[in-house]
């Protein structure tokens, strides 16, 4: 007994720095709904304070009432990355989740989620970029923390939204806390949706589809109808385009956009998804639902309609761009 | 115990570290990649602090990326300051040329902007 009751102390430090990484990593549920929360011990002793969490520990202790499992195919809006965390911490009491994954990259191909990939997050969002790095950082120490519990949960077995094995209404034996935990996300994730997709994670918008017309043009399609998704006039996203690919275009007659130069999907989905974290989400809420106007001065600003914050933004710069191609004409 | 999350930062406190990021954001260096004929590209480099030596830098640059390369100055690029222009993509080895602390200028990885697809 002494032992078991040691190591499960050891781990317990270990999944608590997990812990505390994945409010972190939620966009600061936790903090937000308690800031004064200095005092959190463990993660049981602060489920409580979150309300709609209470909520749903409440629906659940009803084990009839077997929750839907939330990170199903058709719940197209969810996060993809937070489902693989919480696939993580829920592997022990969950096995049934490895159709899920398949079909997560078939999802996001229909239509591409900007935000979803983690590359993106840490190179571009910049006051995430720490955040990032931590999270990277304890997430490894997640992994070596979660072998122990691993060979240990096998004794612990049941289906969390079936409500078998330890998940049984009328089950008496205690639950390890690595199941706890994952019961906990899954049910975060579950009843508070908004949760996972606040912000841009969840931002999706049609992928650019580029043509190539002759040689050395792209042509993107499908501008209007990105710019009509992101409420950007399509002069602005365009400029955009120009500058940061370092070249020009015109449109053409179907207000298509016609660039100079090669360019791939990819390359063009690159840009949009900066353009979108600079110009589109609010940095507040995080929620793309923007609207970019000029301001008294000449100044572009974005005023947010989910939680009315305003910023300005910079405008749209050019840069210095070399001299290619033909050589510049000789003065005089 | 602490909370890491918690001791940080202070949402009313005055925004002092704004404003100095704010400050950093004139100083912006900009790197940019430029597509030419076929596979070809340029990468320029804008706003290097003119406290460096930017023939030195070049100089050092084209032997480590084993690229040509060029500074453009003021007349052709108005109102740039001086400008390294570098043959090839080499965006990813001049930022970590900038940031290095031991080989390279130990800049701020914050006032640097990375341009491009």
């Amino acid at each position: 007994m002494e032992p078991t009751a040691q190591r499960r102390a050891s781990r317990k430090s270990v999944a608590f720095t997990d812990e505390k990484l994945v409010v972190d990593a939620d966009g600061n549920v936790t903090i937000m709904a308690s800031p004064d929360d200095d005092t959190k011990g463990t993660a049981v002793s602060h489920t409580p304070r979150t309300p709609p969490l209470s909520a749903a520990l409440g629906a659940f202790t009803d084990a009839s009432q077997a929750p839907v499992e939330s990170t199903t195919d058709g719940a197209g809006d969810l996060d993809l990355s937070l489902m693989k965390k919480k696939k993580k911490k829920v592997k022990v009491a969950e096995d049934g989740e490895g159709a899920d994954e398949a079909a997560a990259p078939a999802d996001g191909e229909e239509a591409i989620d900007l935000s979803m990939k983690k590359k993106k997050k840490k190179k571009v969002v910049k006051e995430d970029d720490e955040f990032a790095k931590k999270l990277e950082a304890l997430k490894l120490e997640g992994k070596e923390g979660e072998e122990a519990p691993a060979a240990e949960g096998k004794e612990q077995e049941g289906d969390l939204e079936k409500g078998t094995g330890i998940w049984a209404h009328d089950e008496s034996k205690t639950i390890n806390y690595e199941p706890l935990l994952g019961r906990f996300f899954a049910l975060l994730a579950q009843k508070n949706p908004d949760h996972a997709s606040s912000g841009t994670r969840s931002y999706k918008i049609p992928p650019p589809q580029c043509l190539r017309e002759g040689n050395k043009k792209t042509i993107f399609a499908n501008i209007a109808e990105i710019c009509k998704r992101m409420k950007r006039t399509d002069e602005h996203v365009t400029a955009y385009l120009f500058a940061e690919l370092g070249t020009s275009g015109s449109v053409d007659g179907a207000r298509r956009l016609v660039i100079k130069g090669r360019f791939q999907q990819k390359q063009i989905e690159n840009v949009l998804r900066t353009y979108i974290i600079e110009y589109v989400t609010c940095k507040t809420c995080r929620s793309p639902n923007t609207e970019l106007s000029k301001g008294e001065n000449r100044l572009y600003f974005i005023t947010c309609n989910s939680c009315g914050s305003r910023r300005s933004v910079q405008a749209i710069k050019t840069g210095f761009s070399a001299q290619v191609g033909k050589r510049r004409k000789m003065q005089g | 115990m602490s909370i890491e999350n918690l001791k940080t930062y202070d949402p009313f406190a005055e925004a002092d570290d704004d404003s100095g990021q704010t400050k950093q954001t004139q100083e912006y260096i900009h790197i940019r990649i430029q597509q030419r004929n076929g596979r070809k590209t340029l990468t320029t480099v804008q706003g290097i602090p003119s406290k460096f030596d930017h023939k030195k830098i070049l100089k050092v640059v084209k032997k480590d990326f084993a690229c040509n390369g060029t500074i453009i100055s003021d007349t052709e690029s108005k109102g740039m300051g001086e400008v390294i222009q570098l043959q090839g993509d080499q965006r990813l080895k001049i930022k970590e040329f900038l940031t290095n602390k031991d080989e390279g200028l130990g800049l701020d990885e914050k006032t640097i902007k990375v341009h491009g697809f």
